[in-house]
């Protein structure tokens, strides 16, 4: 029964192929039913091979199934072939169950895009890539897999590719993971070179003779290791997977969450016979692990987009699955890559349905009060915080407090270190995890606030508004003042003609002179009896005038206080515009027309399944007895270098009970900093922890700035220095002697066609030779 | 005349089938020149005829070619010695080594034909490619140093005018330059040629320029034979090219039209590491076992300084240009690693490479076509308009990247695994090449096809169905080698495991470079209780 394996990764490639010829006109939504029909025939023929493997007698659970020869050559021989056993029938179980999924999930997500049928083709072809790299029988085909996932998370990443920013980070993450694929690569030459095989069952077969040396296993391990550092996104090659989330979220939940960044241990634990004998590795392995899950912990706390809290989630919580591989507690990587796929895969849609819900807005601090609106999304967003909360008894729960054990089951100094920063980060994740959910689903619904940036611009309009006025009545004031002053002269001007007037009456010599100045008076005398009667008025129009500039110096200066003094809205309650509620910029009146909606049944029904799983994944492997290690039991075949735990049931108790403290005092802290709002959030929301302490910053400033002067100067070395040299000589030359001048020109076109006829003569004397 | 081909094939393998692969583009070149010029559309018909013709008897080759045969095969019972008294004679001969060469020859000019008109004067244009073809023929085929050195001399003169009169912007130069750099690299070779022609006549009183007695005589000593080396290595590295000898092929392949550069890059490049293996490794093994480490560093620098070198140019022709550097990087540190893997990987590696950059240079050519420029900051967003273009852009990239899958992949892997037996850490910042492999391509994809799509990119037309057919056969070898490359590594590996023999033969103290074999002697202790249902699936697998 387990041939059913050759459809595993066959339905999906058909599916692929058909998308490729007849994607187009399959169209929507056919297109989209027919990529998950192949993904869930592939679920189907995981089952059967499942069964199938079950009806084995455990020792013989490691079968092979070849289709072909893919590359012989010499000693090397590498086939396409299947190897199944627990540990990949356990992967392509969880792989085909989610992927299926998520094909669902996004026939309602892509809904109405351009390449709707383009992104189911990619997806089958993701599903294709990521069985063969979980079910290939050596080194090669897992690589190719590895490979082929690594294509078409970059296809995904940048499938809008009309965005410039998609584009690079779909760029960004097949470059970074290239650095590890070197690794690879020289892991599987040395492992030919040494062991001169790449098949998983002769290096198994070649480390159980003793026949692999300490420092080979441990350069195998730290080179599969670098690897797995940018496949599954640990420090320093992290850097691509939080700007992947520039892919549509479905791509999010299955590539960047549940199954593509889990093959960097899924490899590891493939190889769990060469960690074994790798010595110092290890410790390299869990160091990396933990260092990662705390770094990325402390990201993730002050991070504002939905995606990439869970992004640095991501990579924190695969630091987790490091961890365990590192201390060789491969049963509990295995069981927190399934538990983490179920609930990370839960937050992956579940956001993705808010943002559909939210028209395409992934800035929390809009979102709020949301468990109303969208129920089925909240609720099964709870569940999924619980388990990776570590809410007993919520799956996330039994694999982090597995991973937590075996740290301190190492012992000594490092295993109580790895399990204190282990620790550490579940306090972490349980705060940030309780920040997202407080700030998405509960509170106030604050998707119509207007935001900080959006008050102050009304802050300033306000303002603006208010000067403006004023300047204005000052203005307005200048000129009443100085037509007052015109008045007031022109009626001293008037009174100073009315005494010359009299004077030129009182000194007149005849009746002429007499009457002249009888005339002039009179006139005079009207026009100060004018020039009186506009001073009144003038007066009046400058008190006016000074008293509505007065105002609105007064409304300007109430302006600026007001915005000096306004009032900070309290946390929790909604933050206003005050007296500048009018001048607010259109795009808030937007949002509170929006009305946030519940996805389709096509995006909650995968929800619904996967929140369920992520209530009883820890039923995979509980720890109270023997008999409840299912996970555990059903891996042994794969697994021979399992750590044992040694700790007793009383450490056990305690360990998990402290386990159980740290999550609660995360979850508290959160409630009380974004629920009770009786703590500031900026005392944990640090610009350097928003910024990813600055490390992506550095590595782009060092690509843009010495990494990019070093190529162009390799460039620009070979541009003048190496064709220098060669253009210099031929100058040399030619300016050296007559003859060789037409070299340049009319010499190697003689030359040319000097050797065509020459060659000619001789192909035709030869032809009637041979003829003859 | 097809028909004849193939009868004669069938019943009687001694029909000088490997003379028809040089003559028939020969006599086609000479039928072309005496077509008058007026009859445009009869030139292009004849250049297509005549490549056809030996595209097809080139298949015929590949047909009747036997797999499990490590010498010369179709060789001719009885050489025409040409001149007796010169030792020098018409022996023609493929192998496992030359025969994907021949295939990739034949298969490429047909298209090279199809796929683009000259914008002016058809008649030499057709001409000279053809001619073309039968030099290249004449360089894999021929056993005889003499004919040798002449075709390898004869395939300069219609590059040199294809690019001279048909290229682009600074072509004379570009020509002048490619011409005067290889001619001055094989002068030295000719010397060489002589050298040990007389020492082995010398030596054996016997005056012959056949390869194969030459070598199978190895009557020079060391010293010479290192020298001599060196003169032939000088000619080969700057045909490859080998840094730092390469400064030709950046300004060759730009320039040249777009046909001339689908050739240079698909198979006049390989006249260089082909001539490493035929002439480099057989004639001289010593001397290749000795300068092995230095060829393989060579090849390493040229990795990484041509991809490095790639990513920085602006122009999209240079920057695929600059990749052959690197792609040819590996076949010289494949070739240099002398073992199985290296040299079987490094003979894949030229015909996966005459696939994915003549594909690369068809749709470089058909965009220049389109926009008039090549400048990879004019272009923009052209995935938006002209997706099918796009994608097939995308899956010929993936080639050249080495995406596991694709043919690329089978090839760069196999070179790399045997420097790595040869030598890890070589190999092991040899293989760092691929991450700038991707990082080149990617950029300049997203810079050309990704973003929005603005003024003159907005209208630009999308593959037509022509284009389209012209680029399929190569796409689905693409993907068929890199699926299955089983059909032709079993046909490359005779014969270079016979090369490797005779390098072990004359050099007593060496010994191929081979892995360890931990697991052959504990197979039988595990196999048991695992493999079982494997060794049945793999059984029915060979049965069929």
């Amino acid at each position: 029964m387990t041939e059913l394996v050759y459809l595993v990764p066959l339905l999906p490639l058909l599916g692929f192929i058909t998308l490729l010829v007849a994607g187009r006109r399959l169209g929507e939504p056919m297109a989209g039913w027919l990529a998950t029909a192949a993904i869930g025939g592939s679920f189907l023929a995981a089952v059967g091979t499942w069964v199938g493997l079950i009806g084995l007698d455990e020792h013989d659970r490691r079968v092979t199934h070849t289709v072909f020869e893919w590359v012989p050559v010499g000693d090397f021989s590498v086939d396409v072939g299947f190897l199944v056993d627990p540990l990949s029938v356990a992967m392509i179980l969880f792989v085909t169950g989610i992927g299926t999924l998520i094909h669902l999930y996004s026939i309602g997500y892509m809904h109405g895009d351009a390449n709707f049928s383009k992104f189911f083709l990619y997806l089958n072809l993701f599903a294709f890539s990521m069985l063969m790299l979980v079910l290939g029988d050596n080194l090669l085909l897992t690589f190719l897999g590895w490979e082929g996932v690594g294509a078409c998370s970059y296809f995904l990443i940048s499938f809008w590719f009309e965005e410039e920013a998609n584009a690079t980070a779909g760029k960004k993450a097949f470059v970074t993971n290239r650095v590890g694929d070197w690794g690879f690569m020289v892991a599987t030459f040395l492992a030919f070179a040494t062991i001169g095989s790449i098949n998983y069952l002769d290096i198994d077969a070649a480390v159980a003779d003793h026949a692999v040396s300490g420092s080979v296993a441990t350069g195998l391990a730290l080179l599969i290791f670098v690897g797995a550092m940018g496949k599954s996104a640990q420090f320093p090659l992290y850097l691509w997977l939080p700007d992947a989330m520039a892919g549509p979220t479905p791509v999010s939940a299955l590539i960047h969450a549940a199954t593509m960044v889990t093959s960097g241990v899924y490899l590891l634990t493939r190889i769990n016979s060469v960690l074994h004998d790798a010595g110092w590795a290890n410790d390299v392995i869990a160091w990396v692990g933990v260092g990662t899950a705390l770094f990325a912990a402390t990201i993730a706390v002050a991070q504002n987009d939905i995606k990439k809290v869970l992004a640095y989630s991501t990579v924190s919580q695969l630091g987790y699955m490091i961890l365990a591989v590192g201390v060789g507690a491969y049963v509990a990587a295995i069981f927190h890559m399934i538990t983490h796929a179920f609930f990370k895969a839960l937050l992956f849609l579940g956001s993705g349905s808010v943002i559909h819900g939210m028209d395409n807005d992934q800035d929390m601090r809009r979102y709020g009060g949301l468990q109303k609106l969208m129920p089925i999304t909240a609720i099964t967003f709870i569940i999924g915080w619980l388990a990776i909360a570590g809410v007993p008894p919520f799956a996330g729960f039994w694999s982090k407090d597995e991973i937590l054990l075996s740290a301190w089951d190492k012992g000594g100094i490092n295993g109580f270190l790895l399990w204190g920063l282990g620790l550490l980060t579940a306090m972490l994740t349980a705060f940030y995890m309780s920040r997202q959910v407080f700030m998405t689903f509960f509170g106030r619904y604050r998707f119509a606030d207007p935001d900080a940036d959006e008050i102050e611009q009304a802050w300033d309009a306000y303002v603006d508004d208010a000067s403006t006025t004023a300047s204005a009545a000052n203005d307005a004031q200048a000129t009443a003042l100085e037509a007052n002053e015109k008045a007031i002269a022109a009626a001293r001007d008037a009174e100073t003609a009315v005494t010359d007037a009299k004077v030129a009456l009182a000194s007149a010599v005849d009746d002429d002179e007499r009457s002249a100045a009888q005339t002039s008076l009179e006139t005079a005398e009207a026009a100060l009896e004018k020039a009186n009667a506009a001073l009144a008025p003038a007066a009046t129009a400058l008190d006016e005038a000074s008293a509505s500039a007065s105002t609105a110096s007064r409304a300007r200066d109430t302006a600026m206080n007001a915005r000096r003094d306004r009032p900070i809205a309290a946390p929790g309650e909604a933050p206003s515009a005050g007296e500048a509620e009018g001048f607010l910029p259109e795009t808030v009146a937007a949002r509170a027309e929006h009305h946030p909606h519940e996805s389709p049944w096509q995006m909650t029904a995968p929800l619904v399944v996967l929140a369920g799983l992520s209530i009883v994944g820890g039923a995979l492997n509980l720890p109270f007895t023997k008999g409840l290690h299912f996970l555990g039991h059903w891996l042994e075949p794969a697994l021979a270098h399992e750590h044992i735990i040694n700790a007793s049931a009383a450490t056990k108790w305690i360990l998990a009970f402290i386990a159980i403290g740290a999550g609660a005092a995360g979850i508290l802290l959160a409630r009380a900093t974004y629920l009770l709002h009786q703590r500031d959030p900026a005392t944990f929301e640090k610009p350097i922890l928003a910024e990813g302490w600055n490390y992506d910053n550095a590595v782009t400033a060092f690509m843009g700035g010495p990494g990019r002067v070093l190529f162009d100067a390799i460039a620009w070395f070979d541009a003048n220095v190496i064709d220098g040299i060669v253009n210099g000589v031929a100058t040399s030359v030619r300016s050296g002697g007559g003859m060789v001048r037409r070299i340049q020109t009319g010499f190697v076109r003689s030359y040319a066609l000097g050797i065509a006829l020459g060659s000619a003569a001789l192909l035709i004397w030869f032809l009637v030779r041979t003829a003859a | 005349m097809l028909g004849t081909v193939l009868a004669a094939g069938g019943s009687d393998v001694s029909f000088p089938a490997l003379t028809l692969l040089i003559v028939m583009p020969a006599l086609g070149a000479l039928l072309i020149a005496l077509i008058p010029a007026a009859r445009t559309e009869a030139h292009r018909l004849v250049a297509l005829l005549a490549t056809g013709m030996t595209g097809a008897a080139s298949l015929w080759v590949l047909l009747v070619f036997k797999q499990s045969d490590d010498g010369f095969q179709l060789r001719s019972d009885d050489p025409q010695t040409w001149v007796e008294g010169l030792g020098i004679s018409w022996d023609l001969g493929v192998d496992g080594i030359s025969l994907f060469l021949v295939v990739l020859t034949g298969f490429l000019f047909p298209l090279a034909v199809l796929g683009v008109n000259p914008e002016h004067d058809p008649k030499p244009y057709f001409a000279w490619i053809v001619l073309l073809e039968a030099g290249v023929m004449g360089v894999f085929l021929t056993l005889d140093l003499f004919f040798f050195f002449v075709f390898f001399e004869i395939v300069l003169v219609p590059m040199y005018f294809l690019i001279g009169s048909w290229g682009h912007g600074n072509r004379k130069y570009a020509a002048n330059k490619f011409f005067l750099y290889t001619m001055f690299g094989s002068a030295l070779m000719l010397v060489g040629i002589l050298s040990i022609v007389f020492l082995h006549e010398d030596a054996t009183g016997n005056l012959t320029f056949n390869v194969v007695e030459l070598a199978e005589a190895q009557s020079w000593g060391t010293n010479a034979g290192r020298w001599v080396f060196l003169s032939f290595a000088l000619a080969f590295s700057v045909k490859v090219p080998i840094f730092p000898v390469h400064t030709w092929l950046p300004d060759a392949h730009t320039e040249a039209p777009t046909a001339g550069s689908v050739i240079l890059a698909g198979v006049m490049l390989k006249l260089g590491t082909y001539g490493f293996l035929r002439f480099g490794l057989y004639l001289f093994p010593e001397a290749a076992v000795w300068f092995a480490p230095v060829m393989m560093i060579l090849g390493t620098v040229g990795i990484i300084y041509g991809a490095i070198a790639a990513t920085m140019q602006k122009d999209l022709k240079r920057l695929v240009a600059y990749s052959s550097v690197a792609h040819l990087g590996f076949i010289v540190l494949g070739t240099f690693a002398l073992n199985t893997e290296g040299l079987v990987g490094s003979v894949m590696q030229m015909v996966n490479h005459g696939l994915s950059t003549g594909a690369l240079f068809f749709l470089v050519g058909w965009m220049y076509e389109r926009r008039h420029t090549r400048q990879i900051a004019e272009l923009g967003g052209l995935q938006k308009v002209a997706p099918v273009f796009a994608a097939a852009f995308t899956l010929v990239m993936l080639s050249s990247i080495g995406l596991p899958g694709l043919n690329g992949f089978v090839g760069e892997f196999l070179t790399l695994i045997g420097a790595f037996v040869a030598s890890p850490w070589i190999a092991s910042i040899a293989a760092s090449g691929v991450i700038l492999a991707a990082l080149y391509l990617l950029w300049a994809y997203q810079r050309v096809f990704h973003g929005p799509v603005e003024g003159e990119n907005a209208e630009m037309p999308d593959l037509k169905v022509s284009e389209g057919l012209i680029l399929l056969p190569m796409l689905v070898l693409i993907v068929f080698l890199g699926v299955y490359p089983k059909p032709m590594l079993e046909r490359i590996e005779p014969s270079v495991d016979a090369l490797i023999s005779h390098i072990e033969i004359h050099v007593p103290d060496w010994d191929e470079p081979v892995a360890d074999q931990v697991v052959g002697d504990h197979d039988d202790d595990h196999g048991d209780d695992h493999d079982d249902h494997g060794d049945d699936d793999h059984g029915d697998e060979e049965g069929e």
